[in-house]
């Protein structure tokens, strides 16, 4: 039997950032070795309405089988439009993190837009299998350099506000 | 750009993958119609430096293909499954001419419409062609079965589908192999006329080598096609599956035996008959049409009839699970996410409120501004395909009774209207009702809906590249349309009234433009590189 993955679930609104979000989680566990899939709708659906990306990672060793999330089989859900967030609680497997946007000062980000980076900031001090260098590495492929630096600011914030160590 | 370490390692869309395939395998050109999930795999192609273009439709990207082939080169066209639709002319029959180098055909279904107008399966239209399928369930098949599709398509000389659905095209992962390059291949044109010229005293005789080829590669594919298995090799339950439900099924049921075809059409039969003897139970997992069941059935294996609500949507893992477990019911529904609208300043908006100032009836069409038809604005009343709304509205006119008929206006955007709204417009100049009729082109100087690709009227190439622009207007002038106007739909939004407000009046036959650029695409820089699915998209952070 093939060990559980990781569940990651990104949800938001067209235009937010979750894709580029699920993006930098995916390279960053693509990055560590370990087998990822990650899964999203282009399209219709995406235009203003809601977006979600559904990212999996298997344990070290392991691999992936569907690119979707089975139904209650999340693990951590990153919600980017908090008045949208509710619809998701029953996909959560139980003892789920939730982690909410509704926790970040946007006067502390560069930008609103990196509210996203922000995020993976709080997620990364969750999933302490990967190390930093691996989230800023795939940060920095993912984005323009005009952006880099605003990127590690706001992923540095997102650190703070994570997982008290 | 291609993975210059050998072996590779890399992290790609299935898109992508098919992409790099396709540049691995040194193919001559690819050509497509932007349709999701499809429309990344042309501009990946090109990234790695060989010859992709958007074509105006995808008959005409088949055709461009078909020279390719018949020259003697490789080349991969792509659409999405209702794009086959439109290259079907060419294609059922190039099925019997066959080809000189390699076509493959990379066709993007979309079980559960995630953006679409129907939910067809491209296997029961390949197996109505005579085209051999072949189906990825994942990245890693992505860019293996991309190869394989070309070596199919070039050893027995006939068009290949490439099979993909939603999960398969966007969804990303790891593909790792050791890069071979295929040998170039030879360009001539050595086709002789008998199977080149498909008049019946050819086509008759050509019809009977396409049967003996599909036969050939049945026999093809039992004794070397692709194909894996999972799970212990002797449950009482067995699995006939391909593409993405292979995978979850083999997460749903990790006690089962697993038999996951790569070609499917023409089935590998006595492999699946090998494969599911002395079995007490024989189950096929797969999306849409109950294409492997029935085909297992007519075949004298008794695999079950899955109950009708498994047609319908996508597959995931619960689904499975429940299939196997015999629990028909449907589905709850999914909790209610907020719709997709129109972006914030879109000036679709704009236009919509103006038709409904006149009180049109609007026979709309595919794009963005087909998100008109949704509250609050419900602007559109008909839109069923690709260059509809011409046709549609003139057949309105014709037959509603005058004061109704005099309301209808087909909307139209440009690269729908370049695709195969243009035929529409030759009908309109030639067949006029008797109250004349407006066509309006919502010309947002983009093909915004599938992810703002260029077209042939945005004056830019698949790069964004300069190109020679087609200028919409000019196509009605040239047809001899009485009234030819071009509005800035905000700018100019009283004077688009008044004329809409006129045109619903007189006899004449009036062609407007609606242009406005879309606000994704608004303040992007000419020179900014092709988007693919692994770059932030101009409206993410």
């Amino acid at each position: 039997m093939n060990p559980s993955p990781l569940n990651i679930k990104i949800a938001g609104l067209g235009g937010m950032g979750v894709l580029s979000a699920a993006e930098v989680l995916a390279r960053t566990a693509f990055n560590s070795g370990r087998d990822v899939k990650k899964a999203e709708v282009h399209g219709m659906s995406q235009r203003g309405g809601s977006v979600a990306s559904e990212v999996r990672i298997a344990p070290e060793g392991g691999h992936i089988q569907s690119p979707m999330i089975p139904f209650g089989e999340v693990d951590y859900l990153v919600t980017l439009a908090p008045e949208w967030e509710d619809i998701h609680m029953p996909e959560l497997k139980s003892g789920a993190v939730h982690i909410s946007t509704k926790a970040i000062d946007p006067t502390r980000l560069p930008s609103i837009k990196a509210i996203n980076v922000a995020a993976m900031g709080i997620l990364s001090t969750y999933l302490t299998e990967f190390p930093e260098s691996l989230w800023i590495e795939a940060l920095d492929a993912s984005f323009a350099p005009k952006l880099h630096a605003g990127n590690r600011q706001a992923f540095a914030y997102g650190r703070s506000l994570g997982k008290p160590v | 750009m291609m993975p210059m370490q050998n072996p590779f390692r890399v992290f790609l869309s299935g898109n992508e993958a098919v992409a790099l395939a396709a540049a691995h395998h040194n193919i001559t050109r690819g050509t497509g119609y932007p349709g999701t999930p499809s429309s990344e795999i042309l501009p990946a192609l090109h990234s790695h430096g060989v010859a992709a273009e958007w074509a105006p439709n995808e008959k005409v990207a088949a055709e461009v293909a078909l020279g390719v082939a018949f020259a003697g080169g490789r080349a991969l066209v792509t659409m999405k499954h209702v794009g086959f639709n439109v290259a079907a002319d060419p294609l059922f029959t190039a099925a019997y001419s066959g080809v000189s180098g390699a076509l493959v055909i990379a066709c993007a279904d979309d079980p559960g419409l995630a953006s679409s107008q129907n939910e067809q399966d491209t296997r029961s239209l390949a197996k109505a062609a005579g085209i051999p399928v072949v189906e990825p369930s994942d990245v890693q098949e992505a860019y293996d079965y991309t190869r394989i599709a070309f070596r199919i398509s070039e050893k027995w000389g006939i068009p290949v589908i490439l099979r993909l659905t939603t999960r398969v095209c966007h969804t990303g992962g790891i593909v790792s192999g050791t890069y071979q390059a295929e040998p170039p291949p030879v360009l001539a044109f050595t086709r002789p006329i008998e199977q080149s010229v498909m008049v019946p005293a050819h086509a008759r005789p050509a019809h009977k080598v396409l049967r003996g080829k599909l036969a050939a590669i049945a026999r093809w594919n039992n004794e070397e096609g692709p194909f894996k298995v999972y799970g212990p090799s002797d449950a009482t339950l067995a699995i006939v599956t391909s593409g993405v439900s292979s995978l979850h099924a083999q997460e749903a049921a990790p006690d089962a035996s697993i038999l996951s075809l790569g070609l499917t059409y023409p089935l590998p039969m006595d492999r699946i008959r090998a494969f599911t003897k002395d079995r007490k139970r024989i189950l096929a997992v797969e999306e849409n049409d109950p294409y492997l069941s029935e085909s297992l059935r007519a075949a004298g294996i008794p695999a079950e009839t899955n109950p009708e609500s498994f047609r319908h949507g996508e597959l995931n893992v619960v689904r499975v699970r429940r299939l196997i477990a015999g629990q028909p019911e449907p589905d709850a529904p999914p909790p209610r996410a907020k719709p997709p609208a129109l972006c914030k300043g879109c000036p679709h908006t704009q236009v919509f409120g103006l038709l409904r100032d006149v009180d049109a009836i609007v026979a709309g069409d595919i794009g963005c501004y087909t998100l008109g038809a949704l509250p609050p604005l419900r602007a559109l009343h008909t839109q069923l395909c690709m260059g509809a709304s011409i046709g549609m509205g003139l057949g309105l006119r014709h037959t509603l009774p005058e004061k109704e008929a005099r309301k209808v206006v087909s909307v139209i955007g440009d690269s729908t209207f370049l695709h195969t709204g243009i035929n529409g417009l030759i009908e309109m100049a030639y067949n006029p009702p008797p109250t004349g009729h407006i066509i309006l082109v919502l010309d947002n100087g983009t093909t915004a809906m599938t992810g703002q690709q260029e077209n042939p009227g945005t004056g830019r190439n698949i790069d964004h590249n300069p190109a020679r622009r087609i200028l919409i207007e000019d196509l009605a002038r040239a047809c001899g349309i009485e009234d030819v106007r071009v509005f800035h739909p905000t700018r100019e939004a009283d004077a688009l009234r008044t004329a809409l407000a006129e045109a619903c009046e007189d006899d004449r036959l009036h062609f407007f433009v609606a242009r406005q650029p879309c606000v994704l695409i608004s303040g992007r820089g000419r020179s900014q590189k092709t988007e693919t699915a692994n770059c932030p998209t101009p409206a993410s952070a």
